[in-house]
């Protein structure tokens, strides 16, 4: 899609404290340099991200989202991101049932040691949803109130 | 219908139990029916109509009290009661379930294994209409899909039917009704309808037992039962249940096996 060079993509990163978040930090203390599109929200694990806040994102405008979290066997808690993936995987599945564009979440494990891969992800991802423009249909839906609803004027 | 009222009556007049939960004669469809006395038992009627699922009820303390009581199910309530029990919201000493098997012999259970034996009889199998309407959503591409979804969706105000006619909605308090922050939107947006459809579909992962009270009560006829039917059909390999049979080892969100598919997780 060479109309969308100039669309600069929105996303939102949900990241656990331990593992993403320190892999995240490891990334710039490095010095490696990656997109600058991506805003870090931090959790205490993967397990606390409620799926409601991914379509909240998107519908607040995010372009795409990254949900990252320990690889299985390192989470902090011993089993939250077993239960996290659990959760996507059911998540997807209705999602995927609703015509969501699953292609625009991005999950990923990125431990504490792994700053460089971080920055493959965000690097990958923006590509990915640069390729795909910006969501739209998701948005248009989102607004919906404020153009038919409150501000009539406008 | 005859053997059906009589057992009503003697289980009343006996005091075994102190209310039956059935169906009677409605104006145009068979209604629910909350008889205390052998005379309320004379109105009872079961047959292949009596489709509403009176297994929301029994979670209801307000309504059966202390005391043991009764209530007629078909196969499909059968389905919900033993989800009901896996999720410990039931016991066997307070419930008397009462069906009449396809012979037309009247079948009375007393403990929740008789019922699993008897419902693992019966395959949940697509009906005429969910197999046209899924068929249709299954040869759709994915904007196809979001317009159809989009479109249903934009019909709904948020009367919260499906939420009501659904047994296994038990919560004493709804997400729709957290309002520290505002979780979902109260008003009937497309986007709010829509996190609430999807919301409701992530609760019943594991748990829907598809008997379509949610469908069924919906007023303007949004097809809603087929959210979760769907998701429970194509998460049931994933997650190793088996649809309309009450999930035994555990439920599927708040238990996790190390070998679970990742293959979409970068």
């Amino acid at each position: 899609m060479s109309s969308n060079t100039d669309f600069e993509p929105k996303i939102i990163a949900f990241v656990c404290n331990w593992c993403t978040y320190a892999g995240a930090d490891l990334t710039g203390t490095s010095r490696l340099k990656y997109a600058t599109n991506v805003k870090i929200v931090r959790f205490p694990c993967t397990g606390r991200i409620d799926f409601l806040l991914l379509l909240k994102s998107f519908a607040q405008g995010a372009d795409g989202v990254i949900v990252s979290g320990c690889h299985p066997n390192d989470c902090h808690y011993t089993s939250g991101n077993f239960h996290a993936r659990r959760r996507w995987i059911a998540f997807r599945s209705i999602l995927d049932l609703m015509g969501v564009d699953i292609r625009r979440i991005q999950y990923s494990w990125v431990s504490a040691a792994e700053g460089s891969k971080w920055a493959d992800l965000v690097n990958n991802t923006v590509a990915d949803i640069r390729a795909l423009g910006p969501y739209a249909e998701y948005q248009k839906v989102a607004d919906y109130l404020e153009k038919e609803g409150y501000n009539e004027e406008a | 219908m005859k053997k059906l009222r009589d057992r009503a009556a003697e289980l009343l007049s006996q005091g075994v139990v102190s209310l039956v939960i059935g169906y009677e004669e409605g104006t145009k469809r068979p209604r629910p029916l909350f008889c205390r006395n052998s005379e309320g038992a004379e109105k009872l009627i079961f047959d292949s109509h009596c489709f509403h699922n009176l297994a929301v009820y029994i979670t209801k303390k307000e309504l059966v009290g202390k005391e043991r009581f009764a209530v007629t199910a078909p196969i499909s309530t059968l389905r919900s009661i033993m989800q009901l029990y896996v999720e410990n919201q039931l016991s066997e000493e307070k419930l008397l379930v009462i069906t009449v098997d396809l012979s037309g012999e009247l079948r009375e259970f007393t403990t929740f294994d008789e019922i699993a034996a008897y419902v693992a009889q019966f395959e949940l199998k697509r009906g005429e209409r969910e197999q046209e309407i899924l068929s249709k959503i299954e040869g759709m591409t994915r904007e196809e899909r979001w317009k159809f979804w989009m479109e249903e969706m934009s019909h709904c105000f948020k009367c919260y039917a499906c939420r009501s006619a659904c047994p296994l909605c038990y919560c004493s308090k709804c997400v729709v009704e957290v309002n520290r922050p505002q979780w979902i939107n109260p008003w009937p947006a497309p986007l709010a309808n829509m996190e609430w459809h999807i919301n409701r579909a992530m609760h019943m992962v594991g748990r829907c037992t598809a008997c379509g009270a949610c469908g069924d009560a919906c007023p303007v006829g949004i097809p809603v039962d087929l959210i979760t039917r769907k998701m429970m059909e194509d998460l049931a390999p994933e997650f190793g249940y088996v649809p309309g049979q009450p999930a035994k080892q555990g439920n599927a969100l708040s238990s996790w096996k190390l070998d679970d598919r990742e293959q979409f997780i970068r």
